[in-house]
């Protein structure tokens, strides 16, 4: 397996530094000895409504002086029962309620619920469709990581990389907007294709981005790869081992950073990912500094599979062309009696699926995200559409990781394990 | 409406219903004579009592069915064992087919080291409603349990926290994701808003947290011994001094 060990030398050419060479010893100024002072057991409460626990997360933390000894995250407060929802639910009438769990990266969703059914259909999506969704799902892990990074950076003081990663954002809701017409709520995909072909322009704007993007990811990494503030506040701070990682579930770039070179688009290939070219990288330490150069280096690699997927992209129809799947082009519908069947029968009806079930990994900007869906024969709903989020399993590592640290890094790993609480409480 | 809600609640605390229909035994195998998935067949020797029956499903996903009795020791076995090593137990969820068929734990695991990914099913028995906890193998179940017991009403023996995680603590309709749960709720909407203004939103800490937390453990304690004392002058004031 091809995996990429991320080791950035943070010496004299980093200016942001504080003293600018003097940054490797990144922990010298903070590690100034203290008297002895009692302390006091506390109970405090962060959240549900606080901005550092980005979104309705609650943390009970028990507190001795500023030292956490236990924290107790509570979750919930968003809970929508999507997952019973969606048993009232056609196969396509499902796919808007996916991209409001992930609304940071709604594509990913989106595509993973549909391969999901189309794999327990057993349909093929055409070549054009698989390299789109590519484009698609790499975009939004761009997306994902980008408000992952600005919100980051605010919680430990930086305010400039919000800026920056909020500009290129806006742009990537643009390419939202041109393809789907909504900028987070997407609901781009179907079962067997896409709601639409790309527009016309779109590819040239998606160009523009990917001609634009690296400049402002360089400027980032120049503000906070050798910060030396950025530096103290992260490294050695919610140290996991690899061994632990596995184990407490962590997936995606968390698991990544503690030096498990674990993707499941190189471990458990779908849409052809063993045929591109890109590197896995893979931390060394476990600890927060590594999760955000994974991330960093994230993005380098989707830029460069976005340009592959873009170059390979075929000719030829997007959705497969089975009438018993896919909706009839509207001039059919309107002017041919059997396509207006069809379209009335795979709108009231749905598509009926076979016995079965399947369990659909892929690798979302957060981790290992499933889509397990349960049918029995002839079925147009769903009997279980079950979601293993990542974010849900990764935020119930905190109490581990922060047991034993000061309040301030307590934040600091929170940000750091990139969660969303849409896709937590669903 | 006091007699509606009881029978609503009953139900909650019957479960869901056994069919009157009986239903076929299950074949043990799927047509297939023989997998050609090293862990199903090893699973199907070791543990031949156990395996119900096992299925490829969706092109070339491995499904076993077993027993939920010894899932502990099936479980353990496919982790500990060289041959298997299934380090990652990336989801535990449950699937209740309605109609009075039995609701099943599922498990999905993967090897990293074989590059293999198991789904182990276990039907549950209405009369139990319960299956051994695996958090000592893995950790990453511990909130995936959790939720399974929190909207399924499944019991996880062993589990060392287990509570609602997505519903609040004190929901009182049952387990939502059952099929016998309406979409709505069990409860009329005028009895839901009730009960949503009239809770106590005092109750910002769970009972665990204020068994943990000392300084609230305190302030409840002295409000009882002010309310006994009636003769105490500033009890809000001396209250705050004790307690430090």
């Amino acid at each position: 397996m091809e995996s990429k060990t991320v080791e950035f030398k943070v010496g004299p050419g980093s200016e942001m530094g504080v003293g600018g060479g003097g940054a490797l010893s990144p922990l010298a100024p903070f590690d100034v000895s203290e008297p002895e002072l009692d302390t006091e057991q506390m109970l405090i409460n962060i959240g549900p409504q606080h901005p550092a626990t980005h979104g309705v997360l609650r943390l009970v933390c028990e507190l001795d002086g500023e030292t956490v000894t236990r924290v107790t995250p509570h979750i919930g407060y968003l809970h929508s029962s999507f997952e019973k929802l969606g048993e009232y639910r056609t196969w396509n009438q499902i796919v808007p309620l996916t991209d409001r769990m992930d609304y940071l990266a709604p594509l990913i969703y989106n595509c993973a619920y549909v391969m999901s059914v189309e794999k327990l259909m057993g349909i093929e999506v055409t070549e054009r469709c698989k390299v789109v969704r590519v484009i698609l799902m790499e975009l939004d892990r761009i997306f994902g990581h980008l408000l992952w990074l600005g919100t980051t950076a605010i919680d430990v003081g930086a305010f400039t990389p919000f800026l920056y990663s909020f500009q290129q954002r806006e742009k990537i809701y643009s390419l939202h907007e041109a393809l789907t017409g909504a900028r987070i709520t997407t609901s781009a995909t179907r079962v067997g294709g896409m709601m639409a072909d790309l527009p016309e322009g779109w590819l040239s704007q998606l160009n523009d981005f990917l001609d634009n993007f690296p400049k402002t990811l360089g400027e980032v990494h120049h503000l906070l790869t050798g910060n030396q503030i950025h530096i103290g506040r992260t490294q050695g701070i919610g140290v996991i081992s690899a061994d632990e990682a596995i184990n407490f579930g962590f997936t995606g770039p968390n698991l990544r950073a503690a030096g498990v070179p674990y993707d499941v688009r190189k471990d458990r290939p779908y849409y052809d990912y063993e045929t591109y070219d890109f590197e896995v990288p893979v931390g060394q330490h476990g600890d927060c500094y590594d999760r955000y150069l994974c991330r960093m280096e994230e993005m380098e690699q989707s830029v460069s599979l976005i340009r592959q997927a873009i170059s390979r992209l075929p000719e030829g129809p997007i959705n497969v062309e089975d009438s018993a799947v896919s909706l009839p082009s509207k001039t059919e519908a309107m002017s041919d009696m059997e396509s207006m069947i069809h379209h009335f029968k795979l709108i009231t009806d749905g598509i009926p699926a076979p016995a079965g079930d399947c369990y659909m990994p892929i690798e979302a900007s957060k981790g290992e995200l499933g889509m397990y869906v349960v049918a029995e024969e002839g079925d147009t709903k769903p009997v279980r559409w079950r979601v293993r989020p990542p974010s849900f399993v990764n935020l119930s590592v905190i109490p581990k990781l922060a047991e034993g640290h000061l309040v301030s890094d307590l934040i600091m790993i929170n940000a750091s394990l990139d969660i969303v609480l849409g896709e937590i409480d669903r | 409406m006091a007699d509606e809600e009881k029978s609503d609640l009953d139900v909650v605390a019957d479960g869901p219903l056994e069919s009157a229909v009986a239903r076929a035994p299950e074949t043990l195998s799927s047509g297939d004579s023989a997998s050609d998935h090293p862990s199903v067949n090893a699973l199907l020797e070791r543990f031949p009592g156990e395996v119900q029956r096992y299925q490829l499903t969706a092109g070339d996903q491995w499904v076993v069915w077993m027993a939920p009795e010894r899932v502990h020791d099936v479980l353990t076995w496919l982790k500990e064992d060289d041959g298997h090593a299934y380090d990652m137990m990336s989801d535990v969820t449950g699937v209740d087919y309605g109609g009075g068929r039995p609701v099943e734990v599922v498990y999905q695991m993967f090897s990293t080291k074989h590059g293999r990914a198991l789904r182990i099913r276990c039907p549950i028995p209405f009369s139990s409603m319960e299956i051994d906890s695996v958090y000592d193998l893995w950790r990453s179940v511990d909130w995936l349990e959790r939720e399974v017991f929190d909207l399924f009403g499944i019991t996880f023996n062993g589990h060392p926290d287990l509570r609602r995680i997505l519903m609040p603590d004190d929901y009182a309709e049952g387990h939502p994701l059952r099929k016998d749960f309406p979409l709505r709720g069990r409860f009329s909407r005028a009895e839901q808003t009730r009960r949503a203004l009239t809770q106590d939103v005092e109750r910002f800490y769970s009972t665990e947290d204020l068994q943990s937390g000392e300084p609230q453990e305190v302030r409840g304690v002295e409000v009882s011994t002010v309310a006994e004392d009636a003769s105490g002058d500033a009890p809000a004031s001396t209250g705050q001094g004790g307690q430090l």
